[in-house]
């Protein structure tokens, strides 16, 4: 089977703009969640989420340096982040393609769990407001999709395989996952993956809120909102951005003298058959997911040194993937360590998996694990190393990274020092 | 140069995002100014919204260049 490596990262997130930023900041225990003000929420349950951070200072988002304010009329917040993002993964690789060989080997994977969603609900306004004539012709192509991986492709000129990835908070691990399977099948030699979101507007929150998974007790205090397995979680926080990754087969990557942040060895898959919204209460479909993910690196549950949790913060959900990492893990659950680095940056629901993966990544390359924030009073069972509100030194060969989505879809990704 | 033709230059200016000094009245938005199919959608729009006229899909195809569209608004707002 045919190797596959990082080559390059990327991302955008409430901790600012590039990977260097956002690592330097997550192991400072800072947080990117603050209260909303760029719309109203007064009328709204849920009042803070993590927002990127736009202007031209340091670590800010420049919108103009991703498009043009032409082209970004051709897409919704999603597709910026998206795009962002991916320049910086690009660039970081190194991968400039020049013949039309390299370019039609060269591909793209990237999903969003929503889409253009505030486009959506601003296009509807309009349809109602001002009928159908005022309906802009970018109003679909900014809005879909599959149409990150679409302008990715345009810019670079990457011809090869080009797909999204729907499933919700799972969409940036699968993405990831099943790209990295689209060179181990040799349908490409490297695949530019992840995924973006922005549904940070008021119809996300109103949404999200109604299907009662949101935070609402922290509005005073939003940096403490997103709490993962402490006692006084209430929700998740919303939150946006994009993680990229250059996904390349080994000996591609080792004869151009790429730098390498890791192998993926491992990714498995998983349904709840559950619930739309809720995860199976024994954790089923996350502990399959996990297990899936070791079979195919395979390699010894004691092998696995840090877990970068789903860990949105929920009630339900953070116990129940803790207790399938005790059920899968045993006696080796109390030996590896485990974060959910949505302390920090609260949930990118379609992005968030890939920016974990990231995060994994960093990890094992600097053997420091980033902390779980706010986690003052751990509930009941959770015992483990969940390195609590400071980063940690420790060494990580093997990582893991998680993310289940609404319509119990689960997937599960393991990086290995290479 | 009419009110109206300064207005147009404006708007595509503005929506091509080019330079002031490309948007001549002889020029293209396709050939010259790097419009595709669903920029000249949008242009029309943006001059419905601005002249308060109606620029139907029929005239709306026959306005290819800056002058094609100052006259057409000129004439529908006499």
């Amino acid at each position: 089977m045919r190797r596959v490596v990082v080559t390059g990262i990327g991302m955008v997130t409430p901790l600012g703009n590039g990977a260097p930023h956002n690592w330097k900041r997550l192991l400072n225990s800072e947080s990117g969640i603050r209260t909303i003000d760029h719309f109203d929420v007064s009328d709204l349950a849920a009042k803070v989420a993590g927002v990127i951070p736009r202007g031209t200072g340091e670590g800010e988002l420049d919108l103009d340096k991703v498009a043009s304010s032409k082209d970004r009329r051709r897409m919704d917040d999603f597709i910026i982040y998206g795009l962002g993002a991916a320049m910086e993964a690009v660039e970081d690789s190194g991968w400039m393609p020049e013949d039309e060989e390299s370019r039609e080997r060269t591909g793209v994977m990237i999903g969003s769990g929503i889409g253009g969603l505030p486009g959506i609900a601003e296009g509807a306004q309009i349809l109602k407001d001002s009928g159908p004539r005022r309906i802009s012709p970018f109003f679909i192509p900014a809005a879909l999709i599959n149409l990150v991986s679409g302008h990715v492709s345009i810019k670079y000129g990457f011809k090869g395989p080009n797909h999204a990835v729907v499933t919700a908070c799972a969409t940036g691990a699968h993405a990831i996952g099943d790209a990295a399977r689209i060179i181990q099948f040799d349908d490409a030699d490297v695949m530019v993956a992840g995924g973006t979101e922005s549904a940070v507007c008021r119809l996300g929150l109103a949404g999200f809120a109604a299907a009662k998974a949101l935070s609402t007790s922290y509005n005073d205090s939003p940096t403490e909102a997103s709490r993962p397995w402490d006692k006084g979680r209430d929700g998740f926080v919303m939150g946006e951005g994009a993680g990229i990754v250059v996904l390349e087969e080994y000996e591609h990557a080792k004869k151009r003298g790429a730098k390498i942040y890791g192998e993926v060895i491992g990714y498995g898959m998983s349904g709840d058959a559950y619930h739309i919204t809720a995860p199976a209460e024994d954790g089923n479909g996350g502990f399959r997911a996990m297990k899936a993910a070791l079979k195919r690196a395979q390699i010894n549950l004691d092998q696995v040194d840090y877990i970068n949790a789903h860990g949105t913060s929920t009630p339900l959900g953070d116990e129940i993937e803790l207790g399938a990492v005790k059920r899968l893990f045993g006696d080796h659950a109390y030996k590896l360590s485990m974060s959910s680095t949505k302390s920090a940056i609260g949930h990118l629901l379609g992005a968030a998996g890939a920016v974990e993966a990231i995060y994994s990544l960093l990890a094992m390359r600097d053997q420091t694990l980033p902390p779980t924030l706010n986690l003052s009073n751990p509930s009941d069972g959770c015992d483990i190393d969940l390195v609590p509100k400071v980063a940690k030194q420790r060494s990580v060969k093997i990582a893991m990274s998680n993310s289940f989505g609404f319509g119990g879809t689960n997937a599960s990704l393991i990086f290995k020092a290479v | 140069m009419s009110d109206v033709a300064e207005r147009v230059k404006k708007i595509v200016v503005e929506h091509l995002g080019v330079e002031e000094a490309k948007v001549t009245e002889n020029a293209s938005f396709i050939d010259d100014l790097g419009a595709d199919s669903l920029d000249t959608v949008e242009l029309v729009m943006a001059f419905e919204e601005e002249f308060g006229c109606e620029i139907p899909d029929d005239a709306a195809e026959k306005i290819l260049t800056v002058k094609d569209a100052i006259d057409f608004i000129s004439k529908a707002n006499a």
